[in-house]
């Protein structure tokens, strides 16, 4: 690991100056960032550690009914807390599908919407990569590409957002607070993201000295608590990441949709909302044809970036899966595997 | 540039002078305070040997900086017997033939722990097995884990009864 400079302010002024300096990153956790050091494929001249920054690790309600969530609140702790968990079910139920407990205990809020693409090539510094290393290429074209993206993918880049947190928050409407250089900002957290189009190296729209501060979800979004799931196939039981994952969100009045909100997970650089998707819901029952119609529409951009064609008709399976168990309820309890599309809605063993 | 930094450890404090900031929590425990019982595997957060507590949650000590926990109570695998008694998850580890080599125990047995004070998985062995997912053993002696935690977390359950009653 290359050495650098490591700085603790004790404002958040203080570290957006530190962080706005050529070469500098903010440390939470550390817990993608220091591998990514340990790797060489992060060689940060400065850290500035933001977890002792004062004020960031609260979940405060909000007067519409929304939530605020600091960015340096831990994952684990979004995800038991109880009011969040029955509010936003979804959202706790993806976060508690994501890593380890020891990796939710550590990772934050904030480090979770920055985390970096798992593509084995990025990571891999004597490859290719255009993210990495603009204009060096990318070696996924052509390589070992089951996982990669099948939405908004160029011919630089075809690597995937890894978050499974995102996914549900795009769909909910969630909106991300940035302190910077110029004072405080709002961005929606769907905009956040950046398809790589010729500058896979640019991910987000965040300019140098900008920092997360929080998370807010809207008060409309406790409006689909009674039928919100998230559900994520993964190549084995737990502890891995999204091949290709989904989150629905129903208001269901007298059996009929009245709103619906979608997402996709694993199938681009950006989390995916399928907003053409969500209109033709509206007005239906729960009905497996019109779920169906629904996920092509989600997908009627797809197209593979190498051996991963297969995604695209998984894709659209894991929405229909997802908005049936949606419009069946939230559970009352998450089931034992989080989103796994094979736990049982009641949490029943599945390896006994 | 040199950082002073304080932890508690197994309930003692140590001060240490960091020469390098790049020492993760692991390394700071194995090299420099001489704790080798946490063990070092991938080194980048996959397999869960380094597991410890701090500040009562149980994290990989390897994706940690050292620099950044100034003031932090750590409990690693050193520190959960009182003296010659065994702690209930290291008991119920061997009577339930819950490692074969040994290299990832440490981290297992510090992941149960913490799993425990987490109090989610209750008597439900799916949820355990679920909640140790982040500890992986080579030597599959996972049957075998899940056994001693659910007899951990029912041995928990029955004190707390007999402190209650």
């Amino acid at each position: 690991m290359k050495t650098f400079d490591y700085l603790r302010p004790a404002t958040i002024s203080d570290a957006v100056a530190a962080a706005a300096e050529p070469g500098a990153a903010y440390l939470a956790a550390g817990t993608n960032l220091l591998d990514l050091m340990k790797g060489g494929i992060s060689r940060p001249d400065r850290l500035v550690d933001v977890t002792r920054l004062p004020g960031l690790d609260r979940i405060e309600p909000l007067p519409d009914g929304g939530v605020r969530i600091g960015a340096m609140v831990r994952n684990a702790d979004l995800a038991c807390d109880a009011g969040f968990a029955k509010s936003f079910p979804a959202v706790a139920e993806a976060l508690l599908s994501g890593a380890s407990a020891q990796l939710r205990n550590a990772a934050t809020v904030g480090g979770n919407l920055l985390q970096r693409t798992r593509c084995g090539y990025f990571y891999d510094v004597a490859s290719a990569c255009n993210k990495r290393e603009p204009g060096s290429g990318c070696d996924a074209r052509g390589g070992e590409n089951r996982l990669h993206a099948v939405l908004g993918w160029s011919e630089a880049c075809i690597a995937t957002h890894p978050s499974d947190f995102c996914v549900p928050l795009i769909a909910l409407d969630a909106v991300v607070e940035i302190e910077g250089k110029s004072g405080r900002r709002e961005v929606a957290l769907e905009a956040l993201h950046c398809l790589p189009g010729d500058t896979p190296a640019r991910e987000t729209v965040l300019e140098p000295g900008d920092l997360i501060v929080a998370v807010r979800l809207p008060g409309q979004a406790r409006a689909f608590s009674a039928h919100a799931r998230y559900l994520k196939v993964r190549e084995r039981t737990s502890y891995a990441f999204a091949v290709v994952s989904a989150a629905a969100a129903l208001r269901i009045e007298q059996g009929t949709i009245r709103e619906a909100r979608l997402a996709l997970g694993g199938v681009a650089a950006k989390p995916w909302r399928a907003r053409a998707a969500e209109q033709i819901l509206l007005g239906a029952g729960a009905d497996p044809a019109v779920f169906r119609r629904a996920a092509e529409a989600a997908l009627a951009d797809a197209k593979p970036s190498g051996d991963n064609q297969f995604k695209i008709e998984l894709a659209r399976r894991i929405l229909v899966r997802t908005l049936t168990l949606a419009a069946a309820g939230t559970p009352k309890r998450i089931a034992a595997l989080p989103a796994s599309p094979f736990a049982s809605a009641s949490g029943a063993l599945q390896h006994a | 540039m040199n950082f002073s930094i304080s932890l508690t450890v197994n309930g003692v404090r140590r001060d240490v002078a960091l020469d390098d900031p790049r020492v993760t929590l692991l390394d700071l425990l194995r090299e420099r305070l001489d704790l080798t019982g946490t063990k070092k595997g991938c080194d980048r957060g996959q397999c869960g040997a380094c597991t410890v507590l701090v500040d009562g949650r149980r994290i990989n000590s390897c994706l940690a900086l050292a620099v950044s926990h100034d003031g932090a109570e750590i409990l690693t695998i050193e520190g959960v017997a009182r003296g010659d008694q065994l702690h209930p998850v290291q008991a119920a580890f061997i009577a339930h033939d819950g490692l074969q080599c040994g290299f990832c125990t440490p981290g297992q047995i510090m992941s149960a722990i913490g799993l425990l004070r987490e109090g989610q998985a209750g008597d439900d062995p799916e949820r355990v097995r679920e909640g140790m997912s982040g500890n992986l053993c080579r030597c599959g002696a996972y049957a075998g884990i899940t056994e001693a935690v659910l007899e951990a977390q029912n041995s928990l359950v029955a004190t707390g009864q007999r402190r209650s009653a």
